[in-house]
């Protein structure tokens, strides 16, 4: 039998906490299963930027990238291997819904979890929240956690 | 700035005191400007020792059309065989997944545009179109497309040569592939060169990118609230360019960055719309554009003068060979220099193959400029050096009655989007100076403040000034870049052959593949 692989989407939010906690549950019912476990920084290759923010580029993206893994990521990965689940940890930029879609393609994950954020803002309502998107573009299967 | 400040407090007093004051110090600025830098205009716009055509003809004007000319030949026209390819690289297709939050290729072309799209593409045109009749509009697309390889071997000799530094930063420009590539092909001279461009870039920047934008923001705003003093408009671009520049406040840039791209949507949209409505005149207009190239129906100078006139507000429009954008692409993340090289093609494009030709039709469409129903020729205002107009307005104003014929609130978000335009290519061009400025004299806090405190103190200067002296200087510096800049080019286009034909190589033996699943 093949591996089993869950990619879950977490934010540093209680929901993705709760995305994590039900993934792991399910991780250890079926046995042989991976988390992908990825933190994405939103990041559109289309803003538009000052020519100053695209100096510092490369340095602020390293800055992103080893907070997101110190203050979030890092301390995840070691809560799920303790729980004895393998895991791989991820920090991508890009589009949310996009990246995870993209994961479960590459690491032919049997679902995606992610917890539902609430839908905040105008912009929300009119384009859709991230979950909505992802639900409307995912491959596999999409698990929300309320 | 002493003299200002006891202006601002005497307006404090008395109005009626302040009246002949404020006039006065209008006045005095201007002929102070006017006197010290009146040399080096006249040098760079001095004629050719021969006549072109029965008429004289600046040797700057001829400088640029043949660097552009060499370029486009030497690299066999890539502005048009690789157009393609431009498109697709901004559209992300061969960007690599996993440099995912680096600066893209649209962000470096965005970043560039926003410092070239402006003023250049609203007042020049209208200076290029009321001068040089429409015939000037055929040129100015002409140089247009020329001046896209130009970008190209620019461009990409900034990526190439940039500075990285250990904290990831970069810095690029034609003071470093001066001094680099220079030194890489064991030419001398390439450290002076970057000594003079860096002057004439600093000098540009408190020009065409300051004094010149100040001046036509005021110019506006002052058409729709009444006449009043030059320099107040100054003092409040001054500030908020201060806080963004000095005091780093993001929110006044990030609120810019947004909407000047929609501003400049808008305009296009607008201007389309106008052009839908009389689409019945398009036809004709293009016959304009076409006779008055060759014939000049009767304008200032024949078609050499409609020549000279688009040739000009071409190259201070797209800043084709001034080198400004080399120093703006640089900071794009690609291994491929090549590649930034030809997304900057498209800025010559857009800025003037679409933006100022739209300006152009939408001028000549309104019939703002006056024209002599008997003969077809265009009528001369009483000096005789420009066609005379509806209501003698000329620059930006011109466009704007332009625009007004179509829209009659046009003026108003003319208003705006002139403030916003100036407002960011000056922050765009104080980047540019300070990038110069580090070059010469060293990079740290104190030094980098004091060229931000100069920038500012311009603002003022260039508000209060006359808009004859601040366009003669403005143009005179930014050409000064292209002199230096250029003959640096001719020098280190072999580097850049390499690298396209390497890179073109690999993109056609299938090396290279696009990203997109």
């Amino acid at each position: 039998m093949t591996e089993t692989v869950f990619v879950v989407g977490i934010d540093g939010s209680d929901a993705g906490e709760r995305a994590l906690a039900f993934a792991k549950d399910r991780a250890k019912a079926v046995g042989d299963c991976t988390i992908v476990l990825c933190y994405v920084i939103e990041w559109s290759p289309f803003s538009f930027q000052t020519p100053e923010e695209n100096e510092m580029r490369h340095k602020r993206r390293e800055e992103e990238i080893s907070m997101a893994h110190s203050r979030v990521l890092d301390p995840a990965v070691a809560a799920t291997m303790n729980d004895g689940v393998n895991v791989i940890g991820v920090v991508k930029h890009g589009d949310v819904a996009e990246i995870l879609d993209g994961l479960a393609k590459k690491h032919e994950a049997a679902q995606i979890i992610v917890g539902r954020v609430g839908v905040r803002g105008l912009r929300e309502r009119v384009f859709g929240g991230v979950t909505g998107r992802l639900v409307a573009s995912a491959a596999v299967p999409v698990t929300i956690i309320p | 700035m002493k003299k200002l400040l006891t202006a601002a407090s005497l307006a404090a007093m008395s109005p009626v005191a302040v009246a002949a004051q404020e006039a006065s110090l209008d006045d005095k600025i201007n002929d102070a400007f006017a006197a010290s830098t009146g040399w080096f205009v006249t040098f760079i716009f001095a004629p050719l020792p021969f006549d072109v055509a029965g008429a004289s003809f600046p040797w700057i004007v001829m400088w640029l059309v043949i660097g552009a000319m060499v370029f486009t030949i030497y690299f066999g026209a890539i502005q048009f065989r690789a157009f393609g390819h431009a498109i697709s690289l901004v559209k992300g297709d061969y960007s690599d997944p996993d440099d995912a939050g680096e600066v893209s290729h649209f962000q470096a072309l965005t970043t560039a545009l926003s410092g070239t799209v402006g003023l250049g593409n609203i007042a020049g045109v209208a200076v290029a179109v009321g001068i040089g009749g429409p015939g000037a509009t055929f040129w100015m697309i002409f140089a247009g497309l020329l001046g896209m390889a130009s970008k190209f071997t620019e461009c990409t000799l900034g990526v190439k040569f940039r500075n990285e530094y250990d904290d990831g930063s970069v810095s690029g420009g034609p003071m470093y592939y001066m001094t680099k590539g220079f030194a890489e092909r064991g030419l001398p001279g390439g450290k002076i060169l970057a000594v003079f461009f860096s002057i004439f870039c600093i000098l540009g920047a408190l020009g065409g990118g300051n004094m010149f934008q100040a001046n036509q923001a005021h110019a506006q705003i002052s058409g729709i609230t009444g006449d009043y003093p030059g320099w107040i408009t100054g003092v409040i671009f001054a500030v908020v360019v201060f806080a963004v520049i000095v005091g780093g406040i993001k929110s006044i840039a990030n609120v810019t960055e947004k909407v000047v791209p929609f501003m400049g949507i808008m305009y296009v949209v607008c201007a389309l719309i106008i052009l839908l409505v009389n689409y019945d005149q398009i036809g004709w207009a293009f016959g304009q554009i076409w006779a008055g190239a060759f014939t000049g129906l009767g304008v200032a100078g024949g078609f050499v003068g409609a020549l000279i006139q688009g040739f000009k507000r071409a190259a201070f429009s797209n800043e084709a060979g001034v080198g400004s954008a080399a120093i703006a692409h640089s900071a794009v993340r690609t291994k491929e220099p090549v590649t930034e090289g030809v997304v900057s093609l498209l800025e010559p494009f857009i800025d003037t193959v679409v933006i100022c030709t739209m300006t152009a039709l939408v001028i000549t469409i309104s019939g703002v400029l006056v024209m002599d129903p008997a003969s077809g020729n265009f009528v001369l205002n009483e000096a005789g050096t420009a066609i005379q107009t509806v209501d003698g307005s000329s620059g930006v104003q011109l466009t704007s009655a332009a625009f007004a014929t179509g829209f009659s609130w046009f003026p108003y978000v003319l208003a705006v989007a002139v403030v916003l335009f100036a407002f960011s290519t000056m922050i765009s061009w104080s980047y540019y100076g300070l990038k110069a400025w580090t070059y010469l004299v060293g990079e740290g806090q104190a030094q980098e403040l004091a060229f931000k405190i100069i920038f500012c103190i311009f603002i003022v200067i260039g508000a209060a000034a006359k808009l004859g002296a601040v366009i003669n200087f403005s143009d005179a510096m930014i050409f000064a870049m292209a002199v230096v800049n250029i003959t640096a080019l001719y020098f280190l286009m072999p580097i850049v052959k390499a690298e396209m034909n390497s890179y073109f190589g690999r993109l056609k033996s299938g090396e290279i593949v696009k990203h997109k699943h």
